[in-house]
């Protein structure tokens, strides 16, 4: 990207109202107020139960100063095409029309809808915060947890599945643009969010989304365990456009660098409590191989 | 203008006709020709509208649902497993208050897999709230479709059109073809008063609480359980509404006038058949043959299941020494669902008849002419002693 | 507060802040900047901001000096780790403001 987005230029409009019920430390939070800004008034928010729901405000009081549209758990995708559909019909086609929705909604009982709208081409954006479980319902394992965590329906062992690629499935599909991006980042994700509303057809960004209480840390080490995710290789930051990938800002920086360790993430987070040794050096070799073929 | 066509094409061009904006399709037997012919619609420019071949009925309804608050028309259409599958989506479209018209081709429900019909997939949905009119034939199909996108915006509640599969989806018959200036004059442009909108942001749908809760400006808003008990008010005044919208497109289009039943030679009867769809006109045959014995019988079609029209039935039924109730659904571990309803309805009535509930036609078993006299004949010699448990008619045991 | 006035069919809220009550009651650390150590305090130029820029409830402004409103910062401590110039301590809530406004 080449106009680089500054603290100091990032627009100071809020399109949050502060006061709502997401916890304290919420990497959601953050995704949210800088995509919000990158998307802007002229904005459809389609979001899916989930702690979205909840940071947006119980009735009759909206914590976002635009428009949502709250829809059921496995019809975003679809959901959203409906509201382009509309905007078509009506001629308002310059609206954004965002699908919002977690890791759950999107990569396990979404994915059918979403892979319906890549499908049919929709002038969608869709944008996946990943905080790697289902957190809204009490932090039960996804699709999307990485192997060996902790959660209240793999509690002793951790999980034993490995984590669902959802970007490379969603990119699968030869939409023009997918990207990832992390909480840690926020300009980064800014950048990505406001290029996607330039572009058209399906959008798609998968935002790494750290969250205090399901990943079992104190609420102050949100962006250092962001980063850290990112810093360590494990969660990298890229953006596959028309079919090309390149790593972007922190993980392009890492590339030829002696990336940090994978256990300095791991011990960050009460979730990783019970990974063995053979599991740890299992990542870290992935990771190492992964980066082997940047 | 008369045209012979399918009774999924008569369903098609009462959409077109009432000018669709947002069409969301996925096939199902016996509803796909409906859906195909819309497609041809669109892609010839006949209909100006979105047309959108969704991955699954669950997604046709979230794009009919979106597109409507959105502020545009929304139709789909399905049957079977496929109504089955938008379960959630129908109690959604419902609670967010859409006017969206969706038509049902009627077909048995697996396991195991039939495509043939009964009305099990549209009375299992008796509860979610929205409204149900029934077809009993290919003009009332287009006359239902024009009428319920109007009765639709009307009370902001959603609508299905039901008619039988295969016996009216796949049959050809001739209808007349509503004048597209007539229907643009009986069916007004819709205007949402509330839609998602970037001037007026706002949160549809979210998290509402069991109690009431003041809004900004300290005016109490309702709660869930406000919010659902309008929706059944609203639901009960339809019936009126419906009414009037029926009385309106008779001065119009010369066609209608029984809005919740359509009754055959009740008036002097003492004997009535009652059920709902195009069985009711194959009773015909059959009220006829035994009129021609001098029985004294009618037979009552139901064209609005929900909401119940109650008064009318009772109006119908009281007085009435017997009334037998053909049912192509069941309440599974009760009775048919309509039975119990007339039965509930006729409670408080103070000359109320005996009733009896017969089954049958499910998964397509063929109904005979000679079976329905029989068994209507047997009805009608010993009213009164029929027992409450439901009679399948032409099991072969 | 009316109560009669159930004129709405549908649910569907209104934007405005507060949903969750005044959040700054849930905090038990309260974060305090130090406007000697400040960068744009300091320099009196638009500069840093990475308070602003990093808290999840749009409770710090883009302002020289930075403002916390403490009727929503829930006390997450972001800011404070986060802060290049380590300008921002976290404080007991017990203890009293520095400068009551
Ligand atoms: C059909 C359906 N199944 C289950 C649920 C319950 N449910 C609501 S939110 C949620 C978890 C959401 O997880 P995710 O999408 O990852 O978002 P998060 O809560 O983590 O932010 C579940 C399982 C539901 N609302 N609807
Ligand atoms: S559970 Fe996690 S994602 Fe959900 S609101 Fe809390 S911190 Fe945010
Ligand atoms: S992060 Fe620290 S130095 Fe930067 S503006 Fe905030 S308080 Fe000042
Ligand atoms: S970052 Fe956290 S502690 Fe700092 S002002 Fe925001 S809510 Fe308060
Ligand atoms: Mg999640």
């Amino acid at each position: 990207m080449e106009n680089k987005t500054t603290i100091v230029n990032l627009t100071e409009e809020e399109f949050v109202y502060p006061g709502n019920r997401a916890c304290s430390g919420c990497g959601l939070s953050i995704i949210y107020k800088i995509g919000l800004k990158a998307l802007g008034k002229n904005t459809i928010l389609v979001v899916p139960p989930s702690c979205l729901t909840v940071l947006q405000g119980v009735y009759p009081v909206s914590t976002t100063k635009l428009p949502v549209v709250n829809v059921t758990f496995a019809s975003t995708g679809a959901a959203a095409t409906g509201v382009r559909g509309a905007m078509k019909a009506l001629r308002k086609e310059d609206v954004n029309v965002v699908a919002w929705a977690g890791d759950g909604g999107t990569g396990d009982i979404g994915i059918q809808a979403l892979s319906g709208a890549c499908e049919r081409d929709e002038d969608i954006i869709y944008i996946c915060y990943d905080n790697e479980a289902y957190m809204n319902t009490g932090i039960q394992r996804s699709g999307t947890t990485p192997q060996g965590v902790l959660t209240t329906t793999t509690p002793i062992k951790g999980k034993l599945q490995q984590k669902k690629d959802v970007p490379a499935i969603i990119a699968a599909h030869g939409i023009g643009y997918v990207a990832t991006a992390s909480a840690a980042y926020p300009l980064d994700l800014y950048d990505k969010v406001k290029k996607a509303t330039t572009l058209p057809g399906p959008k798609y960004i998968h935002v790494h989304s750290p969250c205090p209480p399901g990943w079992n840390f104190e609420s102050r080490y949100t962006i250092k365990i962001g980063k850290l995710a990112v810093q360590t290789g494990l969660f990298d930051l890229y953006e596959i456009e028309d079919g090309r990938f390149r790593l972007t800002g922190a993980s392009k920086k890492l590339k030829g660098r002696e990336r940090k360790p994978v256990t300095d993430y791991f011990a960050t987070q009460g979730r990783f409590k019970s990974l063995d040794k053979d599991l740890v050096a299992r990542v870290q070799a992935q990771i190492d191989a992964k980066w082997a073929n940047y | 203008m008369h045209i012979i066509d399918s009774g999924n094409v008569a369903a098609a061009t009462g959409v077109k006709l009432s000018r669709a904006q947002v069409i969301a399709a996925y096939p199902i037997t016996p509803q796909t020709p409906l859906t195909e012919k819309l497609s041809e619609f669109v892609e010839s420019e006949e209909l100006d509208a979105q047309y959108i071949p969704v991955e699954s009925e669950h997604s046709a309804m979230a794009v009919c649902i979106a597109a409507s608050t959105a502020g545009t028309r929304a139709f789909t259409a399905t049957s079977a497993n496929g109504l089955l599958y938008m379960n959630e989506q129908l109690h959604w479209a419902v609670g967010a208050r859409l006017p969206i018209v969706m038509c049902v081709a009627n077909r048995g429900i697996g396991a195991p897999w039939t495509v043939w019909n009964d009305q099990q997939d549209t009375i299992a949905q008796r509860d979610v709230g929205w409204i149900q009119i029934y077809a009993n034939d290919h003009q009332q199909i287009i006359d239902s479709v024009i009428k319920a996108f109007r009765l639709a915006q009307t009370v902001s509640i959603p609508v299905m059109v039901c008619y039988d599969g295969y016996l009216l989806s796949h049959t050809y018959m001739p209808f007349d073809l509503p004048d597209q200036e007539k229907v643009d004059e009986f069916l007004p442009p819709f205007k949402a008063a509330n839609f998602l909108d970037p001037e007026n942001p706002g949160n549809f749908n979210p998290v509402t609480l069991p109690d009431v809760r003041p809004d900004q400006s300290g005016t109490t808003r309702p709660g869930y359980i406000e919010i659902r008990h309008r929706l059944q008010m609203d639901l009960r005044a339809s019936l009126e509404v419906y009414k009037e919208i029926d009385a309106d497109y008779k001065k119009d289009f010369g066609r209608g006038g029984h809005p919740f039943v359509e009754e055959y030679k009740c008036d002097d009867a003492d004997f009535v058949a009652v059920c709902i769809g195009s069985l009711s006109y194959h009773l015909r045959d059959v009220i006829d043959a035994m009129r021609e014995d001098g029985i004294p019988v009618g037979v009552m079609g139901v064209q609005l299941y929900r909401p119940f029209p109650d008064q009318a039935i009772v109006q119908a039924l009281a007085g009435k020494k017997h009334v037998i109730v053909f049912e192509k659904a069941l309440s599974y571990g009760n009775q048919g669902a309509l039975y119990a309803d007339i039965k509930s309805a006729l409670y408080n009535a103070a000359d109320r008849p005996t009733i009896q509930n017969f089954i049958l036609g499910l998964g397509g078993r063929e109904i005979k002419t000679e079976q329905l006299l029989a068994v209507l004949r047997e009805a009608c010699a010993k009213p009164g002693t029929a027992e409450d448990t439901p009679r399948w008619v032409g099991l072969k045991l | 507060m009316t109560t009669e006035n159930f004129e709405e069919i549908i649910s569907r809220g209104t934007p405005g802040p507060g949903d969750g009550g005044r959040t700054g009651s849930w905090r038990v650390l309260r974060p305090e900047i130090d406007l000697k150590v400040c960068i744009p305090a300091k320099t009196n130029k638009m500069a840093c901001f990475t308070c602003w820029l990093y808290c999840p409830d749009c409770a710090v402004s883009k302002t020289i000096p930075p403002v916390i409103d403490y009727n929503y910062c829930k006390g997450c401590g972001i800011c404070a780790e986060e802060c290049p110039a380590g300008a921002i301590t976290m404080v007991d809530e017990a203890t009293p403001m520095k400068e009551e406004k």
